[in-house]
């Protein structure tokens, strides 16, 4: 059986083609301000890879915020679903997902058959997204790529004590003026939201394992920050951001 | 940092002005407040009770430098320096770091006494709408607080967030009131509270077509309803007064007053000196007391 | 006097609110030992009245430290507040 997930995020849009248990194709579009444009390319381009036309497609089940923008299907899970789903597929000793995007994250504690025992979300606010640190990155005058590493070369913890993003630039600027060296900055930024983090995390239970998903688990800084506040060794998969894509594949399986 | 270019809209004139009838060498009690804030400092100085000078200043990076900024600035032209003040109350964020103050009192006592003082026993309700936070505060005839609210988690509802939209749309922000008002029809209120969220928000209606002055009346309108929230907490009853740097953003001030279904008092002096008005005020309370003592 | 400490983010509103006449009134402030996450200090206020507030650092963070007592019948410090200074927005 062949089936597709597409998540529709803020940023980007995710497709994941499944068969019979195993990924034989994916992409990633940015999402622009046409979702729709973006979705149909992404699911060009996962096509290709899998090398398969979308007749071959048995079910194709839809999530994220923009899911009802995308041309595919009519069927669609929440987010918190397939990332449920999706973790548990691959790391089926999971029990607690922390997906953290663009602009909205969400702790997810799961049984050991992917179902939801409880969850937690943050979708208004944009100091516990990715758009935190893209808007720090902006005023440090680096890219999202190179702000994670470089936190890692921090000498000295500092602590910021603006909870919001807009305040937080504020802050910034008064540290630059103070001299701050940059990796110094980008510490106390990572370990900022990662504080967030784990405050709404701990809403939902922190169960281990612990597995961390979404665009913003691939910054190395924010995953250091993240084990020294859970005092773990978080699990990140790799392509961790395909995860809810390929929770949403899994689902058509079960319709 | 990336923002030299932007920076100039946010930039409003700082100001001074002292009250030259007023003969200071010949005074029983010379008192100050400084409201040392995230974005903006200000110096009140009063000579037995009564408002002599004052300043509004951008905060810098350094609370106790951008406290001595303000008082020397107050004080400029008028032949008095910080020595001849003989009691200094510190308030706002900054409070602790007036390296001359005798006392620390908190910005809410202190709004609610200046806002007493600047539009009289009448006032029972006060919003202040700060550099990086929103104040809600009821309080008796006297300018005593019986209830209050601070929000300043988020950017929502502050003059930061109006600092956001005035770069964006690169108008000057002493001119987004004005402008937001150029409007023939209200649009929508925009949806997101959150300033970021916002802020992409409205460059995708820039990017629509939509032109400036409906962009501002629609974040003013949502600004408007979220600060009005959070009144809504407390007890809301006239007179209401609205003090800060926003209560001089019509945009935002006629929109509130609309969906509260009061009108805010008109203020007599810069809204901006509320909190350093009652920090001197409460100065004279507590020089009193300790020439008492001696 | 009512003090309502927390904050209002796009998710909601998220208050703490003492009511200072009452508390002033209470000698031992039982909540602060109550709370199981440290949310409250006892301090002198601007009217030179000894209640009880919440600490700076867990000012903002209101809803995650207080969510957990929630699912509670009745939350610890307001059970412990005998003359019912104490009430939450959420």
């Amino acid at each position: 059986m062949i089936t597709a997930g597409i998540d529709c995020g803020a940023k980007t849009v995710k497709v994941v083609i499944l068969k019979d248990d195993k990924v034989i194709g994916k992409a990633i579009i940015p999402a622009g301000i046409d979702t729709k444009k973006a979705s149909e390319e992404a699911f060009e381009e996962a096509l290709k890879e899998a090398g398969i036309k979308k007749e071959d497609i048995d079910k194709i089940v839809a999530t994220g915020a923009g899911r009802a923008d995308q041309p595919f299907t009519k069927d669609s899970v929440t987010e918190v679903s397939a990332d449920a789903k999706g973790i548990n597929f691959l790391y089926p000793n999971v029990h607690t997902v922390i997906d953290v995007g663009a602009e909205e994250s969400r702790a997810i504690r799961v049984d050991g058959k992917g179902m939801v025992m409880d969850f937690a979300v943050n979708e208004k606010c944009a100091a516990g997204s990715g758009a935190f640190i893209e808007a720090m990155a902006r005023a440090l005058e680096v890219t999202v790529e190179e702000i994670g590493p470089l936190s890692l070369q921090y000498k000295q913890e500092i602590a910021m004590n603006a909870q919001c993003a807009v305040f937080a630039e504020s802050e910034l600027v008064t540290l630059v003026h103070q001299q701050t060296p940059k990796p110094d900055m980008a510490r106390a930024i990572h370990a900022g939201i990662s504080d967030r983090i784990v405050s709404m995390a701990r809403r939902a239970g922190l169960e281990p394992d612990i597995a961390v998903i979404g665009g913003v688990a691939k910054n190395p800084g924010f995953i250091d920050c993240l084990n020294k506040d859970l005092n773990t060794k978080v699990i990140v998969p790799d392509d961790p951001e395909f995860v809810g894509a390929l929770g949403a594949a899994i689902a058509a399986k079960e319709i | 940092m990336a923002e030299q270019q932007q920076k100039e809209y946010w930039r409003w004139t700082e100001s001074r002005w002292h009250n030259k009838d007023i003969d200071w060498k010949k005074a029983d009690m010379i008192t100050a407040g400084i409201d040392v804030g995230s974005v903006s400092s200000q110096a009140v100085i009063m000579v037995d009770g009564e408002l002599y000078a004052y300043s509004n200043t951008r905060t810098g990076s350094n609370s106790p430098d951008s406290a001595i900024k303000a008082a020397k600035m107050a004080l400029d032209g008028t032949g008095m320096s910080i020595d001849d003040i003989h009691y200094t109350v510190g308030t706002g964020y900054g409070r602790v770091n007036v390296p001359f103050a005798n006392r620390a009192i908190t910005e809410i006592a202190c709004h609610a006494r200046g806002a007493n003082y600047m539009y009289g026993p009448t006032v029972r309700t006060v919003l202040d709408m700060g550099g990086q936070d929103c104040k809600a505060i009821h309080c008796d005839e006297k300018g005593k607080v019986t209830s209050f609210l601070m929000n300043d988690k988020c950017a929502a509802g502050t003059g930061r967030g109006m600092e956001v939209f005035a770069d964006l749309l690169g108008v000057p922000i002493t001119e987004v009131g004005d402008l937001s008002l150029q409007v023939d029809e209200e649009p929508e209120p925009v949806s997101s509270t959150c300033v970021v969220f916002a802020k992409s928000e409205a460059s995708a209606l820039l990017r629509a077509g939509w032109p400036k002055e409906k962009v501002l009346a629609a974040y003013c309108s949502a600004m408007a309803h979220r600060v009005v929230t959070l009144l809504e907490k407390i007890n809301v009853e006239k007179d209401f007064a609205i003090t800060g740097g926003i209560a001089k953003n019509k945009g935002v001030v006629v929109r509130l007053e609309k969906e509260l279904g009061l009108k805010a008092l008109e203020p007599r002096y810069d809204t901006q000196i509320a909190g350093a008005l009652g920090g001197a005020l409460f100065a004279m309370g507590l020089l009193r007391k300790q020439r008492a003592k001696k | 006097m009512i003090a309502n400490y927390g904050y209002k983010d796009g998710s909601g509103d998220w208050f703490i609110s003492i009511d200072t006449d009452k508390c002033a009134k209470c000698e031992d402030k039982p909540c602060v030992e109550a709370c199981p996450r440290d949310m409250f200090y006892v301090f002198t206020d601007d009217w030179d009245d000894e209640v009880v507030g919440v600490v700076e650092e867990k000012r903002k963070k209101v809803k995650f430290e207080c969510m957990p007592c929630t699912k509670l019948e009745v939350r610890p410090c307001v059970k412990a507040c005998k003359p019912g200074a104490i009430t939450f927005s959420f």
